[in-house]
């Protein structure tokens, strides 16, 4: 396929792209160029066309990315690399090469937020050297398209060529919503396909449409929608001097006008030109002249692209009775009530992490058996040796004990993804706005704090939703402070080894309890954090809550199985890389050198190998904690990943036991005893104060490599290590001491 | 209503603000307190001038408020409300 774009407006997009430190950098116009179009080469022909997926948030974008590329996606993994860019192939295009790219959510080309920059900065291309955009899909849900039908009249003026999708269409017939897709999109001058993402409705129709359009030469576009006239003399002294500076073409250089106009932000972007004096003088007669209409400048651009919406809607929409809304009502009634509201939240997140632990037992059982299994495998079919011995002891040990809590992160993402996607976090958002406010966070803290859940990571990034930069700042210091599901290995070892499953109050138990405590302890001390650190942060005046509460939708199982299974995907090849090498090297060092005495006693042999000597030179350091080498070994180990905890103590344990020792390792921790006294090395105080350390220390390598490159500076991620670290030492400190005090060592 | 409508609309027609409404209340947006922060994103969000706006409830802790707004629903702070009026 050739896409042959050999035409006008091809240039106009192409002079958006080339590296530029400033906006538009100044070209000098041919003469009698002002107006007209200009003529781009043609493409080369076996290109990959690139189309970006644009789209409010809650438009349903990323389902209709999944239904559009079938779920080849490259999607970037957490540790170390964030996911920012969602890139996927079209699926079914024949061999044809076409690269979709799914963008933040955006809510207009003035950006907001950081998230919205990086969805903006994409879409105009400013960055240096961004690939040409041969198509932007413009997702709008069918239910409310007139915030869509603005961003799409902003994106219009950009001279990019643009498919809009009318998404949620069974949804927005149910509710009555009739729209007419081909008129509105005679109207518009692009074509409107509608789809639903979520039941699969009209994706052939959308992919055939998107091959069209790349096909189609870009002089067969035409965009409507000019400004009324009034507008546009007021505009044209300004958007003359933009065509002077380089802007392709008269439309994108009104635009421009507009923004400027509308927007101090917008006009200082231009504060570096050189005749920015001239500009200014512009934008302000212009101004003026707004003045004696009685429209307040600020308000140009949003009333005039509000009126066309108006005018567009009227014309070729009717709105129907809107019941997705007014079931989202009925249920809010419940679910956001002034007291039962935020008593729900605090019993789902109960229950929630009950049914993790009690439901995720079976499978773990049965791969723990696998593991087992796989083990007597290697022991029976190979000779007894060195190499057999780093197999077993060493590898399946460390991965296997990891693996096992495969379930429980399944769990912990499927109920994740399900708060999320049904629309219920932004109304736990809605309801903690004021509690978050009080402590020096904000509203818009909840969801990157609620996702820290899973793993700081991408909470740490969700942060870019929150406008204010203190607010943000805060946010990032203390959600690793949220126990991630990296902590959940470590938890459910601990606690079932040590903490008894005697039922509580017929479907609780102490376990599943325990584990809300602990996730509750994070909560608080992210609090408190929160609330010193504001005190320290010189806080100006904090910007305002603004969140679109999205209707209630029943999530679509394919996009929560497909996040489980990245997921799933994701902890297996950490758990194969990371804790297998750790597991390798461990075994080495509990290993070697071996001991002189061929004795019984392998107890002697660990401790006078590297890792015991390792761990003995940093027992007296954690002995106030109750803790004794070899939890010590664990914790130095535990800074790549806190999972590889559980990896340790395994491999550590199997070396120790030797190859007759084939009990789990829950069992081997209850069953230790010191060898002087003969009395149990960890008792449920160790546990506890285990447990109040993993809650607390920061010990994750890619949470302080995501924190220095959303903050720009090693100031704020050592602040972090500092501040976390010796938290979980006093914590932990006062929970064995005091323990012991009481007499409960 | 049409852009030539919406010049025509005086400035500040009443005192009344989005924050005075009661849960249920209807009402269309006349103006705007100048001192109002993030002004551009609230009207970018669909809340200009003469748009019919329904206040649908108050969070827990009578902040923020809800409301139902060119057929979405939009969580804005109480403050915000109250630079905010209608009629």
């Amino acid at each position: 396929m050739e896409f042959n774009t050999s035409s006008a407006n091809g240039a106009a997009a192409a002079s958006f792209s080339q590296p530029q430190t400033k906006k538009f950098e100044a070209r000098s116009p041919a003469p009698g160029e002002k107006l007209s179009r200009r003529v781009s080469p043609p493409l080369p022909a076996a290109r990959t066309a690139r189309v970006l997926l644009v789209g409010n948030p809650n438009s349903g974008k990323t389902t209709l990315f999944n239904a559009l590329t079938g779920l080849h996606q490259k999607v970037g993994n957490y540790p170390g690399v964030t996911v920012e860019r969602k890139i996927g192939a079209l699926a079914n295009a024949n061999g044809l090469p076409v690269e979709i790219q799914d963008l933040p959510g955006l809510y207009s080309l003035l950006p907001n937020s950081l998230d919205e920059q990086i969805a903006v900065t994409e879409l105009l291309r400013k960055s240096a050297g961004a690939p040409a955009v041969d198509l932007v899909v413009l997702v709008a849900d069918a239910n409310s398209l007139e915030r869509s039908l603005y961003l799409c009249l902003q994106i219009l003026d950009l001279d990019v060529p643009t498919l809009l999708v009318l998404n949620m269409i069974d949804e927005a017939e149910r509710n009555e919503m009739r729209v007419e897709a081909q008129g509105l999109g005679r109207s518009l001058g692009i074509p409107v396909v509608a789809a639903s993402a979520k039941k699969m409705i009209g994706i052939d129709h959308l992919r055939a449409a998107i091959f069209t359009e790349l096909e189609k030469p870009r002089s067969l576009r035409q965009h409507l929608m000019p400004l009324p006239p009034e507008m546009a003399a007021l505009c044209r002294p300004a958007a003359v001097w933009f065509l002077h500076q380089g802007l392709p073409t008269a439309r994108a250089a009104m635009s421009e006008t507009l923004h400027v106009i509308s927007d101090e932000t917008c006009l200082q972007n231009w504060s570096a030109h050189a005749q920015f004096e001239t500009l200014r003088e512009l934008v302000a007669q212009a101004r003026v002249e707004l003045g004696r209409r009685h429209i307040p400048w600020q308000r140009a651009e949003t009333n005039l692209r509000f009126a066309i919406v108006d005018q567009l809607l009227t014309a070729h929409a009717r709105r129907g009775r809107r019941q997705n809304l007014s079931h989202s009502e009925k249920i809010d009634r419940v679910l956001t009530h002034r007291v039962f509201g935020p008593l729900l939240l605090v019993l789902l997140l109960a229950f929630m992490f009950q049914i993790i632990f009690s439901f995720a037992e079976i499978p773990m059982n049965a791969i723990e058996n696998f593991f087992a299994g796989l083990s007597g495998q290697v022991e029976a079919g190979m000779p007894a040796g060195a190499l057999r011995d780093l197999i077993v002891n060493g590898a399946l040990a460390g991965v296997g004990a990891v693996v096992v809590f495969l379930p429980q992160i399944l769990f912990l993402f499927f109920f994740l993804s399900l708060l999320e996607d049904s629309g219920y976090l932004a109304r736990a958002s809605f309801m903690l706005d004021r509690v978050m406010a009080k402590v020096g966070l904000h509203g818009h803290s909840v969801i990157p704090l609620l996702s820290s859940f899973a793993c700081a990571i991408p909470g740490i990034m969700a942060t870019r939703s929150i406008k204010d930069t203190k607010d943000r700042l805060i946010t990032i210091m203390v959600a690793p402070l949220m126990s991630c599901s990296a902590r959940l290995p470590v938890y459910a070892l601990m606690i079932g080894a040590f903490i008894p499953g005697t039922k509580v109050l017929g479907i609780f138990s102490w376990q599943g309890i325990t584990l809300f405590g602990l996730y509750a302890l994070g909560i608080v001390m992210a609090i408190l954090a929160a609330f010193v650190m504001k005190r320290f942060l010189a806080k100006g005046a904090s910007s305002e809550f603004m969140m679109e509460l999205p209707a209630y939708r029943i999530p679509s199982w394919r996009t929560v199985l497909w996040q489980m299974y990245e997921r799933a995907k994701l902890f297996v090849t950490n758990a194969g890389k990371i804790i297998l090498a750790m597991s390798i090297v461990l075994w080495f060092l509990a290993s070697y050198p071996k001991s002189e005495i061929h004795a019984p006693q392998s107890e002697n042999q660990i401790l006078q190998s590297y890792a015991g000597r390792m761990g003995k030179a940093i027992e007296p350091m954690i002995a106030p904690l109750g803790f004794d080498w070899k939890i010590g070994l664990g914790l130095i180990t535990s800074f790549a990943a806190r999972e590889v905890m559980v990896g340790t103590l395994a491999t550590i344990y199997q070396v120790e036991g030797g190859d007759e020792n084939s009990a789990s390792l829950r069992e081997a921790l209850r069953n230790d005893r010191n060898p002087q006294t003969g009395r149990p090395v960890y008792s449920i105080l160790t546990a506890i104060s285990l447990l109040v350390f993993f809650v607390l220390a920061c010990q994750c390598m890619s949470t302080v490599a995501v924190v220095r490159r959303e903050t720009n500076s090693w100031r704020w991620p050592v602040i972090m290590i500092v501040y976390m670290t010796a938290l979980a030492y006093v914590c932990s400190l006062i929970v064995y001491q005091g323990g012991r005090l009481l007499g409960w060592g | 209503m049409s852009f030539q409508e919406s010049l025509d609309l005086k400035k500040v027609t009443s005192s009344k603000t989005l924050a005075a409404l009661r849960p249920g209340e209807d009402a269309v947006i006349t103006g705007y307190d100048d001192a109002i922060s993030d002004q551009i994103r609230l009207l970018e969000m669909g809340l200009v001038q003469g748009t019919s706006v329904r206040m649908v409830k108050f969070a827990p802790w009578g902040d923020p408020v809800q409301l139902s707004v060119r057929g979405y629903h939009l969580a804005i702070s109480r403050k915000t409300a109250q630079a905010i009026l209608v009629k």
